[in-house]
C-alpha cells in the first residue's frame, strides 16, 4: 500500500487531466476563499495600518540586511517550529499536523501532475502516506485531547463548533485518503469499497478547500505574517508598545512555572 | 474600559479563560481564539493581560483619550520572576517599571471563609473589614514597610 501511487491506479478509470483540473480548482478555491475572508473581515487592512502606526514609535531604523535576517530567523524558528505554542503537547500535535499536511499536499500535487500515468518513484507514495498518517495523528490528538474549549472551558469533547470545520476536514481528507489507498491496494476487482472512500475523499477535499471562508484555513497565511511583524517590531524597538525584556534583577527570587490552564 | 484580543497574536492557549475572575474571557466558537464576551463586566484587573504568553490582550482606553495615543502594556517573564510595565502618556512621555511577580501556587492562600466564624452585628457595623486585624497577621496597628527593606531592582 505504502509504495503505491493511488492516483496512478485511479488514472485507469479517471483521466489524469480531470485529476489535475480538480487540484487546480482546489487551489483556486483557497485563493478565492482567502480573498473573500480578507475583504469581509478587513483584517489585512487593519494589520498593515497597525504595523504602520507601530513603526512611528520605532527607536531604530532597520537595514535591509537586518530585516532579511529577522525574517529568516522568524521563518526558521517561529514559523518552522510554531514556537508561539511554547513547549508542550499542543506544539508537538501542531507540528505533526502541519508537516504532515505539507508533505501530503506536496506529494499529492507531484503524483497527480508528474506520475499519474507513468511509473512513480517509490519515495513519493511513501511521503504521501506518511504525511497523511502524521496529519491524522496530529489532528486527532489535538481534536480529542487538546482543544482549548474542552481543555480550559470544560466543554464536552463531543461538542462540535464552527472552529472544528478546518481540523475535522483535514483529518477526514487524510483518513479517507489512507483508507481509499489501502482498499485500492487490496485488488478488490471492481468492488464498491474503494469507490465509496474515493467519494468521501473527494467530498472532504471539497469541504476543506471550499470552506476556507467559513473555517480557520486562512490562519496558515495570517500567522506567518503576524510572526514576522512581531519580530520586526521587537528588532526596531517599537515592540507594539510592549516594555523591553527585564534585565533579570538579582533579588527577585526564583521564576515560576506556568501551570496548565485547567482550573475550571 | 475593557480587554480585547489581538487575533493575530492569540494562539488559543486558554490561560486568560483560566484566570479571568469575572469569567468573561472565553473561546470564540468560529476561530477558537480568546474573546471578551462581556466587555461591560470587565473591571480591568489586567489578570488576563499579564497571563497571556503571547501579549495578545490589551485594554481599550476610554473613547475621549484613547485616540490620543496612550498605552499601558505589560510583559510577564515567568522564568525571571518579573513583570514589566510600559506606560505611554498622551504627550508621548514614557515610564517603565519592573516588579517581582508572586510565586504562590494556585489556590494555596485562598482563605476558607465559609469555614470561618460569622461576624456579629458589632463587627458588621465596624469600619474594619472582615477578619481584621487578625487576617493581616498582626494584632497591632496596620503594618508599614520600611523603604530600606525594598529589594534591589524594584523601582517605585
Amino acid at each position: 500500500m505504502i509504495n503505491n501511487n493511488p492516483f496512478s491506479i485511479l488514472s485507469e478509470t479517471v483521466p489524469s487531466i480531470a485529476m489535475q483540473g480538480f487540484l487546480i480548482i482546489m487551489i483556486a478555491l483557497v485563493i478565492f476563499g482567502t480573498l473573500i475572508d480578507i475583504i469581509h473581515k478587513k483584517n489585512v487592512k487593519y494589520f498593515f495600518e497597525n504595523a504602520k502606526k507601530a513603526k512611528k514609535s520605532a527607536t531604530k531604523e532597520l537595514s535591509a540586511g537586518e530585516r532579511v535576517s529577522v525574517i529568516a530567523k522568524t521563518v526558521a524558528y517561529d514559523i518552522g517550529t510554531t514556537s508561539e505554542l511554547g513547549a508542550g503537547k499542543r506544539r508537538v500535535a501542531h507540528l505533526l499536523g502541519m508537516y504532515g499536511t505539507i508533505l501530503f499536499w506536496i506529494a499529492s500535487a507531484v503524483m497527480i501532475f508528474c506520475y499519474s500515468s507513468s511509473t512513480t518513484p517509490s519515495a513519493w507514495p511513501i511521503i504521501w502516506h506518511v504525511g497523511a498518517i502524521m496529519t491524522v495523528l496530529g489532528g486527532s490528538w489535538f481534536w480529542f485531547f487538546l482543544r482549548v474549549d474542552v481543555y480550559s472551558e470544560a466543554q464536552p469533547w463531543y461538542r462540535i463548533i464552527k472552529a472544528d470545520l478546518f481540523v475535522l476536514a483535514l483529518i477526514a481528507t487524510s483518513l479517507f485518503g489512507l483508507i481509499w489507498s489501502y482498499l485500492q491496494s487490496l485488488n478488490l476487482y471492481g468492488r464498491w469499497d474503494d469507490k465509496v472512500f474515493l467519494v468521501l475523499y473527494v467530498v472532504s477535499n471539497l469541504v476543506l478547500f471550499g470552506g476556507v471562508y467559513w473555517s480557520k484555513f486562512a490562519h496558515m497565511f495570517y500567522k506567518p505574517g503576524a510572526a514576522i511583524q512581531k519580530n520586526l517590531a521587537e528588532a526596531d524597538g517599537s515592540r507594539d508598545n510592549l516594555p523591553p525584556e527585564a534585565d533579570a534583577p538579582e533579588k527577585f527570587g526564583l521564576g515560576i512555572k506556568r501551570e496548565s490552564p485547567k482550573h475550571y | 474600559m475593557s480587554t480585547f484580543v489581538y487575533m493575530t497574536r492569540c494562539d488559543g492557549c486558554g490561560h486568560c479563560v483560566d484566570i479571568c475572575p469575572s469569567d468573561i474571557m472565553h473561546i470564540d466558537e468560529t476561530i477558537r481564539r480568546a474573546v471578551n464576551i462581556e466587555p461591560n463586566f470587565c473591571w480591568e484587573c489586567y489578570s488576563c493581560v499579564k497571563a497571556c504568553p503571547n501579549h495578545a490582550i490589551d485594554v481599550r482606553g476610554y473613547a475621549d483619550f484613547a485616540p490620543m495615543g496612550h498605552s499601558v502594556r505589560v510583559r510577564r517573564e515567568e522564568e525571571k520572576g518579573t513583570i514589566s510595565w510600559k506606560i505611554k502618556f498622551r504627550n508621548g512621555k514614557e515610564k517603565n517599571f519592573v516588579s517581582p511577580i508572586t510565586t504562590k501556587p494556585w489556590g494555596k492562600f485562598i482563605p476558607k471563609l465559609a469555614e470561618g466564624d460569622k461576624p456579629n452585628q458589632g463587627e458588621i457595623n465596624s469600619q474594619k473589614l472582615y477578619n481584621e486585624p487578625e487576617g493581616l497577621n498582626t494584632k497591632k496597628e496596620l503594618p508599614t514597610v520600611n523603604k530600606d527593606a525594598f529589594k534591589k531592582g524594584v523601582y517605585y
